[in-house]
């Protein structure tokens, strides 16, 4: 349903710095201000109930430890494909994310459940690995069935100005990355600016990417209101110039239902309501999904069900 | 291709309906305000029946259903309230240390904040602006306005207004409807924190939230006399600044009042700040964070339905951006929610009188008849009550009405420029002078443009913002004198 228009590969760092450089700046007072006007959004009863179920659709049921065992990866794939096993009606999630060697583990437990096999590659979380070491990542990744690849950019190119690295490990990555749909991590909370969230966006965007997304999770600040707006914003802009879909996907820091119900209304005011779509807009998140069930179970009984009647997972 | 056109083509300024989000009705509970079927003046402490006997109904504008009976204070009336404040002023309130003083308007402020949900309510129901506005600037910033004065109380020997610098007296004080609550704070809380009493006539289709803050004044157990609200109308307000017995005259209002009132008061030695009119100028320069600006502009002209003095009432666009930047503007003002003002997710309320209403239609009349080009947000108006979509002008002439006069609704006037010395020239070509807005990420331009524009506030990359420790009023017909701030103490002290 989305197809990404990747832009020619541009002639020089020099060329591509014009372009990123071009953009219009962003003023992050200004984007403080429309984030907590639109933060102020009542989003009740009926609209709550909606908000909260696509949210559930949403959620990339992440685990990205180095204690990680395949027992942990089946344990969250089952949470995955009935979150609320007292409630059948509570839809499953949209992926399971997890690192490359447990993609293989997870595309086995979910099999046949529509939820989505995630891997990080490319030397998660810091970037920092030979080219031909991300991209031997990435194969293995999808060789074993992911569906979805979330790279890292490397940061460390994008801030010393080598625009051209990072744009052209995006594309080679998306070559290596087939069928399955790229989701591009700018680490927002390493780039610092907001004009840099811009840039890196569209660095992303025209490099190729189907996604772009804020953070590893593993670099605090991640995924600020100020930081998803812009994002929101660029892909929003793209679609007006080329008439082209990228999805956006805020990770680490959403935690609670009210937090995700901001972005919700964010997604629905700035970029606009396609991109109230799984397919367009993921939340990265672990602890999240409890809240969603706790504040959906209440909404439909009246009462708040203590915590240990929600699965840890 | 998912065969979408871009922003600015076929679908440009459709609302995005069908959204999986849609906003569920989220109204603010009324039960908090318990409205009286009359209401009478406060004076000396006292709320007691006008000697007029007349009365005048204040409506609820988005509905259109009466509100309550508010008396319509005469001579005899205005002759008490000044009298009252007369003895206030000098057997209490004078000589009382600015300590105290100062304790008094904590209180005030304090208890505006305790009661600030049922305070936002009743001023949306009398006034038609939306309650996220009231409840998140109106409230809010009237409280500060008492807090930041309660602390200059007793220290006004440190404004730079002379060592010791005196109360001017009783002060005559007429406030608008745009934000009834919020005006009166600005003229009571550094009248008060000065030293002097004030006689205060709310607006006459605005006036529940000054009667309420009577209330508050009785609750704070402020001295009787040392704040009066007489209502009423015109004649009413007439009345006041005309009586001998004021010292000091502060109106805010139309720049045509104003005049009548500068007469009135020309050579009787009374001190007056009058607050009127604007025709703000908003300069978007091409190298504006494009965004950032779209939301400034919005913000500008349609909070508060465009009845804000200071609003940016003029959009001048640098032309190499003006297409694209016009395609994000319509783009963004279709998104906001006209509707019940008592919702919490409404932006835009109701127009708050039928004359106002009159006025604005005859003036977006008159600019479609003068051949400028207007674009209205496709939302769909309330069947009961008075509104008007947030609208757009493009193609406007300096020459246009809507151009050079206040229309003080949400209708925004667009004219293009080549060049900042053009754009300073037309920013400052009206016979007001009270706000400005600059968007421009180059520090050096921002500031050369602020330096050369002829208005009391000039916004660098932002709009209506306020705070009481910023002076604000206006050059030429905007009026004089200053209010909040350092600046704004002069006028309440000798």
């Amino acid at each position: 349903m989305q197809q990404t228009a990747i832009a020619e590969a541009p002639a020089s760092n020099r060329a591509l710095r014009d372009f990123l450089h071009g953009l219009p700046g962003v003023d992050e007072v200004g984007v403080a201000k429309r984030a907590a006007g639109l933060a102020t959004r009542s989003v009740k009863t009926t609209a709550k109930a909606a908000a909260i179920d696509l949210a559930v659709r949403m959620v990339d049921l992440t685990t990205l430890e180095g204690a990680d065992t395949p027992g942990k990866v089946r344990a969250l794939a089952a949470k995955a494909r009935r979150p609320d096993p007292a409630d059948p009606s509570a839809p499953p999630v949209a992926a399971v994310c997890v690192y490359s060697d447990l993609v293989a583990t997870a595309v086995q437990a979910l099999r046949g459940s529509g939820v989505a096999v995630a891997s990080v590659a490319t030397a998660f979380p810091a970037g920092r690995a030979p080219l031909e070491a991300k991209l031997a990542d990435t194969r293995r990744a999808v060789a074993d069935g992911a569906a979805e690849i979330d790279m890292v950019i490397d940061r460390g190119a994008f801030l010393a100005g080598d625009y051209l690295k990072v744009d052209e490990e995006i594309r080679a990555v998306k070559e290596a990355c087939g069928a399955a749909h790229l989701k591009v991590i700018l680490e927002t909370g390493e780039l610092a600016t907001l004009d840099n969230v811009r840039r890196a966006s569209w660095l992303a965007i025209r490099a190729g990417a189907d996604f772009i997304k804020t953070s590893t999770g593993k670099v605090s600040p991640a995924a600020t209101p100020q930081t998803v707006l812009v994002m929101l914003q660029a892909v929003r802009e793209h679609r007006d110039r080329t008439g082209a879909l990228v999805g956006v996907k805020p990770a680490g820091g959403i935690r609670t239902t009210k937090d995700a119900v901001r972005n919700l209304v964010m997604v629905n005011e700035i970029a606009g309501p396609e991109w109230l779509d799984p397919a367009l807009f993921r939340i990265g998140a672990s602890s999240l999904l409890n809240d969603l069930l706790m504040q959906r179970t209440r909404l439909g009984t009246g009462t708040y069900p203590g915590p240990d009647y929600f699965t840890i997972d | 291709m998912d065969g979408r056109p871009p922003a600015g083509g076929a679908d440009a300024g459709a609302p995005r309906t069908g959204s999986p989000l849609e906003y569920a009705p989220a109204p603010e509970s009324r039960a908090q305000v318990v409205l009286e079927p009359g209401y009478e003046p406060f004076i000396d402490g006292e709320f007691a029946p006008a000697k007029t006997g007349e009365y005048l109904t204040t409506w609820n504008p988005a509905t259109g259903e009466p509100l309550a009976e508010v008396a319509v204070c005469g001579e005899a009336d205005v002759d008490r309230a000044v009298a009252a404040a007369r003895r206030a002023y000098e057997t209490v309130w004078r000589d009382m240390p600015g300590a105290e003083r100062g304790k008094y308007l904590f209180r005030i402020a304090r208890i505006i904040q305790e009661r600030s949900r049922e305070i936002a309510v009743l001023e949306t129901l009398d006034n038609g602006k939306p309650i996220k506005e009231t409840r998140d600037a109106d409230v809010p910033l009237a409280a500060a306005h008492f807090f930041y004065h309660a602390g200059w109380a007793d220290k006004l020997a440190y404004a730079g207004l002379g060592r010791d610098p005196r109360p001017v007296g009783v002060c005559a004080q007429v406030v608008p409807w745009n934000f009834p609550l919020l005006m009166l704070a600005w003229k009571i809380a550094p009248a008060l924190a000065a030293g002097n009493t004030a006689v205060l006539k709310p607006a006459e289709t605005t006036p529940l939230s000054a009667l309420l803050f009577a209330e508050i004044c009785r609750e704070a157990d402020l001295p009787p006399g040392v704040v009066n609200i007489v209502t009423g109308a015109g004649e009413t307000g007439r009345l006041l600044v005309g009586h001998p017995g004021a010292d000091k005259v502060a109106f805010t209002g139309s720049t045509g009042v104003g005049r009548g009132i500068a007469r009135a008061v020309a050579g009787t030695g009374k001190r007056l700040t009058l607050e009127l009119g604007g025709k703000g100028a908003n300069i978007v320069y091409d190298d504006a964070a494009v965004d950032q600006a779209v939301e400034g502009v919005v913000t500008g002209i349609f909070f508060n339905q465009g009845h804000v003095c200071c609003a940016g009432s003029r959009l001048l666009l640098q032309e190499s951006i003006a297409e694209e930047f016009l395609d994000r503007l319509r783009d963004r003002v279709s998104l906001l929610r006209l509707g019940d003002p008592l919702d919490k997710n409404t932006d835009i309320g109701a127009i708050n009188s039928a004359a106002q209403l009159e006025r604005i239609r005859e003036l977006a009349a008159a600019g479609e008849a003068e051949g400028a080009e207007a674009w209205t947000a496709p939302c769909a108006l309330p069947e009961r009550g008075n509104w008007f979509p947030p609208t757009v002008f493009t193609g406007v002439t300096q020459a246009h009405r809507i151009a050079r006069e206040e229309i003080f609704g949400p209708v925004l006037s667009v004219l293009t420029f080549r060049t900042p010395d053009e754009a300073v020239a037309k920013a400052n070509n009206t016979p007001y002078g009270l706000s400005a807005g600059v968007w421009t990420e180059k520090g050096s331009r921002m500031l050369w443009t602020a330096q050369r524009l002829r208005a009391g506030v000039v916004w660098s990359n932002t709009f209506n913002e306020f705070d009481p420790a910023s002076p604000f009023g206006g050059y030429k017909e905007s009026g004089y004198g200053r209010e909040g701030g350092r600046h704004g103490l002069e006028a309440y002290l000798g």
